[in-house]
């Protein structure tokens, strides 16, 4: 890509290390509420890291109450993350879960890698 | 202040401002320009601005184009693209520099460009016609134009009906678009929103005409 373009565009928010698809994660995102900001804690798997430079994105996946799963895509260099803390990397065999959609419950788990 | 310059498209990204959005810009690289002529209503019947892009070298340019920059004490380089710019009151002088900083962030700015060509097209993509039904035992008509005017009366087709032909490769202005950044060392200047034209393509960048004041 052109040198120039590079040079204005935002570098990646260093507070959030390299993702993998699978990996439980909380995201500590800086919502402005009321006038002030705070931390909001965004728990769940990656889905997928999509890959395009500035625009590169991470999905993430959670089940809140009532079974309702809800997804929330990232910028890798968006300054409204406060930090990405990875708790644990899962044993996965694809790039997209997009498969954990249709899955509740048991099925829907990952299988712990420890490495 | 005459506020003007050529460039060229470079791309698009994304940045943040202040409150962290995410805003849409296009960079592109504009000027240095110099004033190569000034257009009087005494003299050239109009008022305008003539601005010169793109230091090229000599050869590339013929004798004729060569003679109108170097012209009664003029000595400017070479350059390879001159475009107009009309103004009410040319408030600079012939042989001036024009550079990126004649613009600041947040300023209105019209950018106009010529859009990509897509040659030969159909009424569907050039002007959005429905085309005909998917199914009920249609054949050959899901994208054909229908009628374009009355029968018999007026017996013909009127000039300018809108139908297939000949789309993009052709001037347009994208008006009223913010500038979100400046960056004088690289001769760089973003505005928020696309710009007409391919990467790469010529663009002239000039103060908005329908401003809200």
């Amino acid at each position: 890509m052109n040198d120039l373009i590079k040079a204005i565009e935002p570098a990646p928010n260093p507070n959030i290390p390299p993702l993998r698809p699978g990996d439980q994660v909380s995201v500590h995102v800086k919502i402005v509420e009321g006038g002030r900001e705070r931390i909001q804690e965004f728990k769940g798997t990656v889905l997928a890291v999509h890959n395009n430079g500035a625009g590169s994105t991470f999905t993430v996946r959670r089940i809140a109450s009532n079974g309702i799963g809800v997804e929330r895509t990232f910028l890798f260099t968006s300054p409204r993350i406060e930090k990405v803390v990875v708790e644990r990397h899962s044993k996965v065999r694809r790039a997209r879960l997009y498969y954990l959609r249709s899955r509740t419950g048991k099925s829907a788990r990952l299988k712990q890698k420890f490495d | 202040m005459f506020k003007g310059l050529i460039g060229k498209k470079i791309g698009m990204t994304q940045i943040f401002d202040e409150q962290g959005a995410a805003i849409p810009v296009t960079v592109i690289e504009a000027g240095p320009c110099y004033v190569t002529q000034v257009r009087l209503p005494d003299r050239d019947g109009y008022s305008a601005v003539q601005l010169g892009y793109q230091e090229v070298k000599p050869k590339r340019l013929t004798a004729g184009e060569l003679g109108h920059l170097k012209r009664n004490g003029l000595n400017l380089p070479p350059l390879r693209f001159l475009r107009e710019f009309r103004v009410k009151t040319p408030e600079v002088n012939e042989g001036d520099k024009v550079t990126v900083e004649v613009f600041s962030v947040g300023e209105r700015v019209d950018v106009i460009g010529t859009s990509k060509g897509r040659g030969f097209q159909g009424g569907v993509k050039r002007y959005h016609f429905r085309g005909g039904p998917k199914t009920h035992g249609q054949s050959d008509r899901h994208r054909a134009p229908g009628s374009r005017s009355s029968g018999t009366t007026p017996g013909r087709v009127y000039k300018g009906s809108r139908g297939p032909g000949h789309m993009g490769n052709q001037r347009v202005t994208a008006q009223n678009l913010k500038v979100v950044l400046v960056d004088a060392e690289r001769n760089l200047i973003g505005v928020c929103g696309s710009v007409p034209g391919p990467r790469g393509g010529l663009v002239m960048i000039r103060e908005a005409r329908k401003q809200k004041r």
